[in-house]
């Protein structure tokens, strides 16, 4: 029933959300969208000695989708930026409370997840663009 | 209630109505702007045709492949009698709507439209009917317009005349339009449109997606050289599209999908092609569901197209009136139903579409919730996204009550 889907929690986050907006010049800057329903989700990050040292999301949606990009910048704030390697869908889906979502709206769940492993991928391939290959796997998150 | 048309009677001919969903609630469908139901009858004569005369059609010469050609044939003259169009050869079979748009910009549109030409669409347009004439005129250096649609859903001639003969714009081609709005359910007046079109010697493709399936459609009278609809949106078959194209315009067109079935002779070094309409259907049709589609359109008439058209225009009257006392929020699209077809888009203030579709869902009510293919127009709105509920011929007054119910209890959940 969707009075799980819609605790207090998650209710909060997209009214409330964390960490939303820009960051002035930021090291990275990513975005992308889900086709299917059009939630578009932008990510900015500062980066220091490889630590998230600020975090923060854009982005237009349903609640699903902007509550767990809030919930994910919480997540990863000053947290070595190799942690978003480690982060899986099982993590997001566990923090956000909702482990049992249709197919169609785990992907508005994962939309944030997805676009921080884009940013992180273009990270490290814009300063080492010979690893590419290597990086090329590391933002699928289904 | 019904005096024209008895819903619970038709609602006995539709067996997924009496599914239960998983927690037992009964199915209250409201997407038919995306596919409508299939009766038994169209169920029915699809697996007959695959438990009787399977056979391919135009080819073998015993009884069972003659049946199944009969009754292929049968159907595009019944389409033809549908939208009363001249000749049966002017009925082409597709897959869908869109590929029926793909068929005219690949042939007649790589044909006609040239460097500096322009095409005319609106800014209301379904996905198929914008890409297609985007890539078209991307590759021939033409140009795209857009015909825009006011804050009540509706476009204006003075404009599209504007339009039509601004200077420096290239020369207008062709005028692509949807003769209903599948996000704003704005009928728009073709017989209008087209001849001001005509004056001009400008040909009109007019996208029946959403038109015929829900009002009479005359080819004759609103003069269209192009029309395409889709048999999956008016209780037929997927698989099963239609292009209607003027005969003395079909007569110049190339082919489009080249191989077998759509050529009369074939050598080494050349191919002459079929006759009309064959020319246009490459390969092995969707036989079974071309069948299934006549079916549909004998249910139809049946019923009547102005009684499923008055049906619609009772339902939607009370659809637009339950919306509009339910507090923030907005609807799309014309406010009088008489200039509507039968479904509603709507925001409610502080819930994204999603969202509600998944809290209608607990009620069993299925709406879409969206882009629905419409983008430039979502851009012009100002939205990402908007739900729709949209009905057909076995839909009442007690689903929307439900649905109503249902958004009440999304507000209440968001508490708004
Ligand atoms: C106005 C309009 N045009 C075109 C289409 C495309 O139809 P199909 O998917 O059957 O090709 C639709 C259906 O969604 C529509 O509503």
């Amino acid at each position: 029933m969707s009075e799980d889907i819609y605790r207090e929690m998650i209710l909060d986050h997209y009214r409330n959300p964390r960490n939303k907006g820009k960051i002035e010049e930021p090291d990275i800057r990513i975005n992308d969208s889900n086709p299917l329903c059009g939630d578009e989700i932008s990510i900015d990050l500062k980066v220091e000695d490889e630590i998230i040292k600020d975090i923060k999301f854009d982005g237009r949606g349903c609640a699903i989708s902007q509550a767990s990009a809030s919930m994910l910048t919480e997540m990863v704030s000053n947290k070595p930026l190799t942690t978003i390697k480690e982060i899986t869908k099982d993590d997001i889906l566990e923090n956000i409370g909702l482990t049992n979502l249709g197919p169609a709206r785990i992907k508005c769940a994962l939309l944030s997840l997805k676009v921080l492993k884009l940013g992180m991928v273009k990270y490290y391939v814009d300063k080492d663009p010979s690893s590419a290959d290597e990086m090329k796997d590391q933002s699928k998150v289904f | 209630m019904q005096a024209l048309l008895d819903v619970y009677k038709i609602r006995q001919d539709f067996p997924i109505l009496n599914r239960k969903l998983n927690d037992g609630k009964r199915l209250v469908y409201l997407d038919n702007a995306a596919t409508t139901q299939k009766p038994k009858e169209v169920i029915d004569s699809i697996s007959r045709y695959y438990s009787e005369y399977n056979s391919n059609i135009h080819r073998a010469v015993y009884q069972i492949a003659e049946e199944a050609t009969q009754e292929y044939e049968n159907t595009r003259e019944k389409i033809r009698k549908f939208i009363n169009a001249r000749y049966p050869e002017e009925i082409i079979f597709t897959r869908n709507t869109t590929e029926s748009i793909n068929l005219v910009a690949y042939t007649w549109g790589n044909s006609n439209i040239k460097k500096g030409n322009k095409v005319i669409l609106t800014e209301y347009e379904h996905h198929s009917n914008i890409v297609p004439w985007q890539t078209l005129c991307h590759n021939k250096g033409a140009k795209v317009k857009y015909l825009e649609v006011d804050d009540d859903g509706y476009i204006s001639l003075e404009d599209l005349e504007v339009l039509i003969s601004q200077k420096g714009g290239g020369k207008t081609k062709m005028i692509a339009l949807s003769e209903m709005s599948n996000v704003l359910g704005t009928i728009f007046p073709a017989r209008e449109i087209i001849k001001l079109a005509h004056e001009k010697e400008i040909p009109v493709l007019l996208d029946g997606a959403q038109s015929v399936p829900h009002m009479k459609t005359d080819v004759q009278q609103t003069d269209c050289d192009f029309l395409a609809f889709s048999a999956h949106k008016m209780l037929g078959p997927t698989g099963v599209g239609v292009l209607y194209v003027k005969k003395e315009i079909l007569e110049d067109m190339k082919p489009f999908i080249l191989g077998g079935d759509m050529i009369k002779e074939v050598h080494k070094e050349n191919t002459i092609f079929n006759d009309l309409p064959y020319r246009f259907e490459g390969g092995t049709p969707n036989i079974a569901d071309v069948i299934g589609f006549s079916a549909a359109i004998d249910y139809l008439n049946r019923i009547g197209m102005e009684n499923v058209r008055e049906h619609e225009h009772k339902m939607t009257t009370y659809l637009l009136d339950k919306i509009q006392n339910i507090k923030s929020t907005t609807i799309y699209g014309p406010k009088n139903a008489k200039d509507r077809g039968g479904l509603v888009s709507f925001n409610m203030e502080g819930i994204h579409p999603h969202d509600c579709a998944t809290i209608l869902n607990d009620y069993g009510v299925a709406i879409r919730s969206g882009h629905h293919c419409a983008q430039v127009l979502m851009e012009k709105l100002d939205i990402v996204a908007s739900s729709r509920a949209s009905i057909y011929i076995y839909n009442t007054n007690e689903e929307i009550d439900i649905l109503i119910e249902a958004l009440n209890h999304a507000r209440r959940i968001f508490d708004i």
